[in-house]
């Protein structure tokens, strides 16, 4: 792989141009690989990735229906924190969040993460108490947080109306280490590393069928013929249940869209991601100058990918109480994209009922602050079969055994 | 140069000149102008900067599809960016400003990244700015920031209102031009209820500039008579001003109407958001008009054709003296002879097509102008202003043939239909080879729920081109909605439309055909964004094969604009640079809106007081004139505590607590929600819903029940009384009222629809309020003294967990024998209309008893005291019943209620579960909200063990203390232990606490039971 850097850019600036490579290879797909793993999103990507880096597995391939990085991965808002309740969740997140730091220069491509500082409002009594938990038990995770003072509030985000009529601002947890990244990068990225170390990736391939011997998986058919495979991972967010039917199981989990939407460009007017429960919607401010914006989910399962106007409404109103000065700005495009999500908002990395195969799924609303963190621990299950510590409490069987990992407590938007 | 033409301008009134400023600058215009045609009458046509180069930036287009000319509108709480001066009407005294640079518009410094544009290429910034690693965070990506962003931001609060508007018809009809017109005549034939709605101010669109006749008349006189007879019919509303916003799914669709932009502070709502239910929507939204790539195609001077015209014809303003023509289909002649018929120049039509015949170019050629065939533009001259083109054979690499002196060019790709709304909702869309454009798959339309197409296209949207085919089109296509739309059918004819002969289109994606990489560099296809030819053939060398990929990567149709220009060509750069066809490539996603709408629209009335329902119990007015501090519970507002002046809220919510426990305090307990289960299946629908049986429950009595969620964990409590033999009356917490009324309702509608039982939330039909303290019993009988009310109210005759329907004094009164606090306790519902007067009596009366109404934090901390949980602090949707002590709620007898089954699961039966303790600290403090109790040593991801935590946690003004529940491992089985709670208040310290019984106060309820 040539190295991406000023110098580079000197160099073909020079020739028009002509000498950059390939980002990644579009190869034909081989008869068979080690692994296969099926969703070429951030987390099927990041588990790619680290098959090969942690883990030296490179016979792998990446299987994609679309364009890489085309799901949740290029629509999401890419809000990035590691501030959860839960002892598992918080371990996951800061482990993906502390990987965003060093991920430029680990892919030598540029992600832009941008930890800016990510705040979680509190307006009511209530939240305050409930934020103030999160903090206690942030501090005992090893995850930086702090609950701030409404004034505190008013200096890292001057825009924001914090005497509102109907729920003036009591305080916010504060994460100054969280942020933003450029989620098609995160993509592109991994996906030059993966390609880079050997691996196949194939767009415009979707799996069809999953075969099976003895309680095994032996391989996958696809709109391309069939692949084998010794193991098999699943990483298709949205689609999972679609999946796991075809492997031969079910899945406690539902998919529906979550919507997203953006202003028209304007020039830097918010430097934090601000977050807010109880009217429901947050913000921040991208580097091309939009304001992206967000709030829940559609209240009915489906797999569009587009949205109602009913909860890009109830968002909008949401933020132009919060941020009364966007109230002449405009609205220049709103999208959908299917979640996959769980009954107590936590993903599951799991093994499954066929043997040697692999689930990685559940991440709902909030899962690309997780994503190279979720690669870590997913590749480690597939490579030893066996969950490692940030996986361990992830497992299917504990909607069976009732040992859920409750985030719903902490927030009601989950991003 | 730009100027106002002696004559002409059909839309404007000469005789209303308007004054307005852009940069300062005081010019001059006319009522009807838009505030590009008043711009470039008063001969401005540089107007702003691109994003990237900051290059200099003219007006483009003359309607929303406009990328270059945004410019700041207005001053204060008025003020906005990003403002299409295309879609602007003019008014007296608009003041505008440009955008994107610094210092000055004609002078930018930001202009420098033009020189470095060499660098700057396609995704450049996924290459570097990565060494050393803190650089991006703290040096490049402010940079970027500051230098990205198109318009300022508004610093002041909005001066002007929103609201929202529905309207529910037959058939939508969305676009104003003579499609939209015949489309809605002849829908509204079938009889079908019809909106028709056109974004700009006037109707006609485009076929009034371009000439032609319908029904043996000038196609203006034919709109003029299209637009009465519409008005006149009782089944149309027809309405400018409002632009089709998004098209969703089943028929609902959005209106944007910018009702009071053109007349700011006249008191009206500035826009209105329209939200349409529709049973048919046609779109008849026209065509848009696609440049050509070729170097220099971004110096302002340059305009599409029809624009050209649109500015001649409408408004009377030409943009230069002398224009070239450069097209590669027939339209741009039109253009052409406009420009000729003003008495301006035409130097050269350059028409890329190796023939240029047919009636139009034989007219052109008539009229004197020099026709070339096969030639494009090499180069345009000039910086901030055309100055010239040099002359090319289209087949060529560039060479120049003739250098053409010139200040503007009017180019024509061909033209594009604006499929937007079609493909909001799911419509497909197949490339029609011979007009060389994407148009609407009318086999593969948006579906409705009933699978039947709900979008028809209509005109121009479709695909028509030449007016005859566009009225035949919109006149069935309005015929076909009214038809789906349950109308009848209709003989009304088409109008007619002399057939026109036109010679066919030729792409051009680059001009030259061989046009090398320096060229390349300087062909313009995203004009905001700084998007070239060169930048999408690097995304696919590079492997961003995908057109969202490269999209993506090179920003191509991301801008305001989001594309409308530039995609199609973009795609078939990207096409040709695969070496496949143009429909492998496909398009992007079209998303709503069309052209961006205000959040304040969006919003609507909203905001402030009213952005959510408020609920004021019917004694609000009395607490907010006390002075509460009030606290929103769910849409409720609460008093919190009623501070007397002096006093902190910490002050006066132990006076409150105090007086409570001495005397007498009264809570309105009106948000507490009430729910009232009727039928005769409602005791066994009730024994399903809660844990305890409730059914048993005898007449006249109440119990205390617990709820749960179908995994076991606890969702709502409070008590039950039974009403009659088939009524009970279930209250639910304040927060909890809508929530549990939902639920009862999903399993009644979803599971158990054949059990006969009824439910109805009365919870703001009564007005309760809790009396009490020690001297609640006397307060109420002196009511009863003074206005002779029956109700006998001992101990005796309404003993504890029981109620009565009676007579207060003069109320018609429910007493509940439940205490919340361990005093002394009443509860009375009042009916809503009694509330106020029955408060305001409890108070007159309880002057001598020391009555104070006290809020909810005091009823916090009462209840804390005698260690009652709170739904929401002891429970957060991950606590059982079990661990809170309250297995005696739970029925052992019941074959089955929500949350049996979970309850056994291996996970809620663990020995290990945190469970309800009290907490007392060792110093007499409070532990702060939140903390966690640590044990030994770390977890396997490295984070401290933790032992379990507060959940309640308050000072205690009976006992002088702090006191605390908290859930703890293996708690109840280690009272007398001492566990710690770090702080995180940045002292370091570590709370210290025994482990109690939660139950701090009157353990033995002798208190509560006198
Ligand atoms: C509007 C929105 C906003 C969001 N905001 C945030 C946020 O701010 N912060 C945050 O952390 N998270 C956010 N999320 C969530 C986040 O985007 C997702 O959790 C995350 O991207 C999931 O990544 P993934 O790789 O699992 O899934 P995806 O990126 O969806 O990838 C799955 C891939 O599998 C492919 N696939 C599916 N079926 C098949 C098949 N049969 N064969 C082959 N391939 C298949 C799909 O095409 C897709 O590319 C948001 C999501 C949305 C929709």
């Amino acid at each position: 792989m040539r190295r991406y850097s000023a110098f580079a850019i000197a160099r073909e600036g020079a020739r028009y141009h002509t000498g950059w490579e390939r980002a990644w290879r579009s190869p034909k797909p081989k008869k068979k690989y080690d692994v296969v793993i099926v969703g070429a999103g951030g987390h099927g990507l990041a588990t790619a990735f680290y098959l090969g880096k942690n883990f030296g597995i490179t016979n792998v391939a990446i299987i994609e229906k679309g364009w890489l990085g085309g799901g949740n991965t290029g629509r999401n808002t890419t809000i990035i924190r590691s501030n959860y309740l839960q002892d598992p969740s918080a371990a996951i997140y800061e482990k993906a969040r502390s990987l965003y730091e060093t991920m430029s220069q680990d892919l030598n491509y540029n992600v832009m993460f941008s930890p800016r500082g990510v705040m979680m409002l509190a307006q009511t009594h209530h939240e305050v108490r409930g934020y103030q938990r999160t903090a206690h038990a942030n501090a005992l995770q090893g995850v930086s947080t702090e609950f701030i003072s409404p004034q505190r509030v008013k200096e890292l985000v001057p825009i924001m109306d914090i005497n509102g009529p109907r729920y003036p601002v009591l305080g916010a947890l504060w994460q100054p280490r969280g942020g933003t990244a450029r989620h098609d990068a995160v993509a592109w990225g991994y996906a030059r590393a993966c390609s880079d170390m050997g691996m196949d990736i194939i767009q415009k391939c979707e799996v069809t069928g999953v075969n099976q011997a003895g309680g095994k998986v032996t391989g996958v058919q696809t709109t391309l013929g069939e692949i084998g495979c010794d193991k098999l991972a699943i990483v298709v967010a949205g689609n999972s249940g679609d999946l796991a039917g075809k492997a031969g199981f079910r899945l406690p989990m539902e998919s529906v869209a979550l919507q997203a939407l953006v202003s028209e460009p304007i020039k830097p007017t918010i430097d934090v991601v601000v977050m807010a429960n109880t009217v429901h919607g947050y913000m921040s401010q991208s580097d091309k100058g939009e304001l992206v914006i967000g709030g829940g989910t559609d209240g009915f399962n489906n797999y569009t990918q587009r949205g109602s106007f009913h909860h890009v409404e109830e968002t909008v109103r949401a933020l132009v109480e919060t941020f009364p000065i966007i109230s002449r700005l405009r609205m220049m495009r709103q999208w959908g994209g299917i979640v996959d999500v769980t009954g107590d908002r936590s993903p599951v990395i799991s093994k499954t009922p066929l043997g040697n195969t692999f689930i990685n799924a559940g991440w709902g609303t909030g899962g690309f602050k997780s994503i190279p963190g979720s690669g870590w621990a997913m590749a480690e299950l597939v490579a030893k079969g066996e969950p490692g510590p940030l996986a361990a409490e992830f497992g299917l069987d504990r909607f069976r055994e009732g040992r859920f990992i409750d985030e719903s407590v902490a927030a009601g938007v989950a991003h | 140069m730009s100027t106002r033409l002696a004559q002409g301008g059909r839309l404007i009134d000469r005789s209303k000149a308007m004054e307005f400023t852009f940069n300062g600058k005081r010019m001059t215009g006319y009522a009807g102008d838009t505030l590009a045609a008043a711009l470039l009458g008063a001969g401005q046509t540089l107007v702003g900067r691109s994003f990237k180069y900051h290059r200099p930036r003219g007006i483009l287009a003359s309607g929303s599809e406009e990328p270059n000319a945004l410019v700041h509108l207005g001053e204060g709480a008025r003020f906005e960016p990003d403002q299409r001066v295309t879609t602007t009407e003019l008014f007296d005294g608009l003041t505008c400003t440009s955008q994107n640079h610094w210092p000055s518009l004609e002078f930018d410094v930001g202009a420098i990244n033009n020189k470095f544009s060499r660098f700057l290429t396609a995704g450049f910034y996924y290459k570097t700015f990565m060494f050393p690693r803190v650089a991006w965070e703290k040096l490049f990506e402010p940079i970027v920031r500051q230098s990205a962003g198109l318009g300022q931001v508004p610093k002041e609060r909005d001066a002007d209102r929103y609201e929202h508007f529905y309207a529910h018809v037959d058939v939508l009809v969305v676009g104003g031009g003579v499609a939209g017109l015949a489309a809605a005549r002849s829908a509204a034939s079938t009889g079908a209820k019809v909106l028709l709605i056109e974004q700009t101010n006037h109707w006609g669109g485009r076929a009034v500039v371009d000439g032609g006749e319908i029904d043996g008349m000038p196609v203006e006189g034919w709109v003029n008579k299209a637009v009465e007879e519409l008005e006149n019919m009782a089944n149309v509303t027809i309405r400018t001003r409002i632009m089709g916003a998004g098209v969703y799914d089943h028929g609902y669709a959005t209106g944007y109407e910018r009702v009071a932009d053109h007349t700011p502070g006249d008191g009206r709502p500035r826009h209105r958001l329209w939200r349409i239910r529709a049973k048919q929507i046609v779109t008849a939204t026209g065509a848009i008009e696609r440049p050509l790539s070729f170097a220099g195609n971004d110096i302002p001077g340059v305009m599409l054709a029809g624009a050209l015209r649109d500015y001649i014809v409408n408004w009377g303003v030409s943009a230069g003296d002398r224009v070239v023509v450069v097209t590669n289909n027939d339209d741009a002649y039109r253009t052409a002879l406009a420009v000729k018929a003003a008495g301006l120049n035409v130097p050269m039509i350059l028409d890329a097509r190796a023939e240029a015949g047919g009636p139009l170019a034989d007219a052109a050629r008539e009229a004197g102008i020099r026709v070339e065939a096969g030639k494009g533009i090499a180069k345009v001259h000039g910086g901030k202003k055309v100055t010239g083109v040099s002359v090319c054979a289209q087949a060529g690499e560039g060479a120049s043939l003739e250098e053409i002196k010139c200040d503007a060019v009017a180019m024509s790709g061909g033209w594009s239909p604006v499929v937007h709304l079609w493909s909001h909702c799911g419509g497909k869309l197949i490339w029609d080879v011979e007009q060389a454009h994407f148009r609407p798959d009318p086999d593969r339309a948006p579906t409705s729920h009933d699978g039947a197409a709900f979008v028809v296209t209509a005109g121009s949207a479709t695909g028509a081109l030449s007016l005859a085919d566009v009225m035949a089109d919109a006149h069935a296509a309005g015929k076909v909605a009214g038809k789906a739309a349950g109308g009848k059918t209709s003989s009304k004819a088409a109008p007619e439309v002399a057939p026109e002969t036109m010679q066919p289109i030729e792409p051009v994606w680059v001009m030259p055909q061989g046009a090398g990489p320096d060229k390349r560099m300087k062909m313009w296809l995203d004009f905001q964004n700084d998007v070239k030819v060169s930048d999408v053939q690097l995304a696919a060398r590079e492997g961003y094969e995908s057109v969202e990929h490269t999209k993506r990567y090179t920003t191509l149709g991301m801008a305001n604009d989001q594309g409308k220009l530039s995609n199609i060509n973009g795609l078939a750069i990207l096409s040709d640079a695969l070496s496949q066809e143009i429909p492998a490539t496909g398009t992007t996603t079209f998303r709503p809106p069309y052209n961006p709408i205000s959040f304040g629209a969006i919003a609507g009335e909203a905001r402030g007081e009213l952005f959510q329902p408020v609920r004021q119990t019917p004694m609000h007015a009395w607490h907010a004139e006390a002075g509460a501090y009030f606290e929103p519970v769910g849409h409720w507002y609460r008093p919190y505590c009623y501070p007397k002046s002096g006093e902190t809220h910490e002050q006066a919510v132990n006076r409150e607590v105090l007086n409570t426990r001495e005397n007498l305090g009264l809570l309105d307990a009106s948000t507490l929600g009430k729910l009232v289960v009727k039928g005769p299946d409602a005791g066994k629908f009730l024994d399903m819903m809660y844990t305890n049986m409730m059914s048993n429950l005898a007449v006249g009595k109440c119990r205390y029940g617990l709820m749960c969620s179908e995994n076991g964990f606890l969702s709502d409590d409070g008590v039950v009384a039974r009403i009659d033999e088939d009524t009970w009356l279930c209250h639910t917490t304040s927060g909890g009222a809508d929530r549990i009324h939902a639920w009862m309702e999903d399993w009644l509608q979803c599971e158990w629809w054949d059990w006969n039982v009824y439910v109805a939330n009365v919870t703001e039909q009564l007005a309760q309020v809790a009396v009490v303290g020690p001297n609640a019993r006397k307060v109420l009988e002196k009511l009863n003294d003074q206005a002779g009310g029956g109700m006998d109210l001992s101990a005796e005759a309404l003993p504890f967990m029981q109620w009565r329907d009676g007579k207060i004094g003069n109320f018609d009164a429910r007493a509940y024998r439940i205490s919340f606090s361990g005093e002394l306790s009443y509860e009375i519902a009042v009916p809503a209309s009694q509330g106020r007067a029955f408060w305001d009596a409890l108070l007159d009366a309880g002057g001598e008893f020391g009555v104070m109404p006290y809020g909810t934090e005091c009823l916090h901390i009462m209840r804390a005291e005698k260690g009652f949980i709170m739904i929401g602090d002891e429970t957060d949707g991950t606590v059982i019943p079990q661990d809170l002590g309250l297995n005696w709620a739970i029925s052992k007898k019941k074959e089955d209620f929500m949350g049996k089954r979970a309850q056994s699961r291996s996970h809620m039966t663990d020995p290990d579960r945190w469970k309800l303790v009290g907490l007392e600290t060792l110093d007499g403090s409070v532990i702060p909200d939140g903390a966690y109790a640590v044990g030994e040593g770390v977890n396997a991801n490295g984070q401290k063990n933790v032992i379990g935590r507060v959940t309640s946690t308050y000072y205690s003004p009976t006992l002088k203390k702090g006191i605390a529940m908290g859930l703890v491992k293996h708690g109840p089985d280690r009272m007398g232990e001492v566990i710690g709670f770090p702080t995180v208040d940045g002292s370091n310290t570590v709370v210290k606490a025994k482990i109690v019984s939660p139950v701090f106060y009157d353990p033995e309820g002798e208190k509560q039971n006198v």
